[in-house]
């Protein structure tokens, strides 16, 4: 007998709000249903009303871990319309802190991975150490989670040989610690029985299906855009890609530590090559009309942001692709044939930044359970009559 | 007597729930520092808890989004009496950078009653844990 078990929008498991149905047979997962938009906030199109510099500040928030993911991969894409190119000291500064968000984040999933696999004490200890990494990014940008370090042609912050030097101390204490994690499997059978084999995701399927970023890396797919379409300093910058053959959770625990041990290398060559000189140059206020994609290894994987110009000093359209959207696919091949207990740890395992993804607009009725595609003219058809019939708002202000 | 222990034991340990109400994240991360080692709430008695139903504190992130709307209606429905609402960051406050959005109502105090508002964009983990001590030196 089949069975549909709905799990979330609000559900312990899940941190954030997104709906998941689960087709069941006994305990085992026969299909999967992702419904999304419970985070979805109109981003896309608020950034069109905003000038190229207030954007910045908007593609910050469309998520809190990889906001400078989003900033940079937004700034990229603006300054290879307005045509400036920042100075090598800025490039450095700016991808300074976007390795030390990689740490950050991959820090935070690797608790999340601990607390799903009923791991507690791994969680805490990751997370305390993650406090280092913030204090650093404190001490850098002013900010512990919205660096707001980016502008147009550069940073916006410089930093000293005093910095640095705590930086490279901060270092030292870090790579400790993620040797210890990286041997924690030979020390913990427990939690290595937990996650092996758990949420499996072959080679083939991660290809067909289009994973990015540690997902597709831990099925020993090699690809990383700072390898494959060098941004910034990355061609100059030796790291290596790290990938997995288990295709599985464990796979994908591994590919983050190493990943992080990457992180590290990275950070202490960019501290100790640092140029010197200005950190940005002044930009135009406007853009020549053009389009751009630009692209950018978030700690989740690729994220793709394309903007068109129209001549004005506001973007035409803005358009995000998150990592997280792109996993999806991946994931309810991932939960098939699984246990209903797996679905929070593979659901983890993808890193899911539910406020990344949520942009696209997918027409649900909520209360019905019903779900239909509609056409854009009937949609505007209906928007019209619906305009006719409102109230007219006499006292309504404009929300600026 | 009776009423004088069940406020006591009340202050001593309310039960928190984590809700995202669309939020970008950055301030659920935070709640989530709030209660791992460097600043441990937990010690202050406070303890996460995973459904509405056991909880006396909701946390809530994050402008209200249309489509969770009615589902944070229901689940503040769900919370037993005596309830209390903590507004985390400038989104829950207000809507901060998404005010104008189409599909933001605007702040947490538009779909339902809040206690406490901890500004910032996002909130510092200190900043919660002031939160939730002035909660407490209100009951």
């Amino acid at each position: 007998m089949k069975f549909t078990v709905p799990i979330g929008p609000q559900h312990p498991a899940l941190k954030e709000p997104i709906s998941l149905r689960m087709t069941l047979e006994g305990e085992v997962i026969r299909d999967a249903d992702i419904r999304l938009g419970y985070n979805h906030r109109g981003l896309e199109k608020l950034a069109e009303e905003k000038t190229w510099l207030q954007n910045i500040y908007v593609t910050e928030r469309i998520c809190g871990i990889c906001s400078h993911s989003h900033a940079t991969c937004y700034t990229q894409g603006v300054e290879k319309l307005m045509e400036i190119e920042p100075p090598k000291r800025g490039i450095y500064l700016r991808f300074l802190v976007a390795e030390l968000e990689r740490v950050h984040s991959h820090l935070l999933w690797l608790g999340v991975a601990g607390h799903e696999a009923g791991f507690d004490t791994f969680f805490m200890y990751t997370w305390r150490d993650r406090e280092v990494v913030m204090d650093i990014l404190e001490m850098v940008s002013g900010n512990r989670v919205h660096y707001a370090i980016n502008t147009l042609g550069g940073v916006r912050r410089d930093i000293d040989d005093l910095q640095k030097k705590k930086i490279l101390d901060s270092l030292d204490f870090l790579r400790r610690r993620s040797e210890f994690y990286f041997k924690i499997g030979a020390n913990e059978p427990s939690f290595v029985a937990r996650i092996a084999g758990v949420g499996r995701l072959s080679k083939e399927d991660a290809l067909a299906l289009c994973a990015v970023g540690p997902t597709a890396r831990a099925s020993d797919i090699s690809q990383d855009v700072r390898k494959d379409d060098p941004y910034g300093m990355y061609a100059e910058v030796p790291f290596e890609v790290a990938t997995a053959t288990s295709c599985d959770v464990l796979g994908r625990v591994v590919v983050r530590v190493k990943e992080l041990m990457q992180s590290y290398n990275i950070i202490e060559f960019l501290l100790k090559n640092l140029p010197d000189g200005p950190v940005a140059v002044r930009a135009p206020r406007r853009a020549k009309p053009n389009e751009v994609v630009s692209r950018y290894e978030a700690p989740r994987g690729e994220n793709i942001h394309y903007i068109k110009s129209n001549g004005t000093d506001k973007p035409e359209r803005l358009k995000v692709r998150a990592p997280t959207l792109a996993n999806y696919p991946a994931t309810v091949v991932m939960l098939r044939n699984g246990f209903i207990a797996d679905i929070p740890l593979i659901f983890a395992a993808i890193d899911p930044c539910i406020c990344c993804a949520e942009r696209a607009v997918v027409l649900v009725d909520g209360r019905s359970g019903e779900e239909k595609i509609v056409l854009m003219s009937e949609l505007r058809k209906q928007a019209h009559e619906r305009w006719k019939k409102a109230p007219l708002k006499k006292d309504a202000v404009w929300p600026f | 007597m009776l009423q004088r222990i069940v406020r006591w034991s009340r202050k001593k340990s309310p039960w928190i729930l984590h809700l995202n109400s669309g939020a970008c994240n950055a301030c659920d991360i935070e709640v989530v520092a709030a209660l791992t080692p460097r600043f441990d709430v937990e010690r202050l008695g406070v303890l996460l808890k995973a459904t509405p139903r056991h909880a006396d504190v909701i946390i809530s992130t994050g402008p209200v989004t249309r489509q969770i709307k009615d589902r944070i209606i229901r689940i503040y429905e769900q919370t037993p009496e005596p309830k209390f609402v903590i507004a985390v960051g400038a989104c829950a406050m207000s809507g901060c950078v998404y005010r104008g959005a189409y599909n933001i109502m605007g702040g947490l105090d538009q779909v339902i009653p809040v206690n406490i508002y901890v500004p910032g964009c996002p909130a510092r983990p200190d900043a919660i844990l002031d939160g939730v001590v002035k909660l407490l030196g209100t009951l």
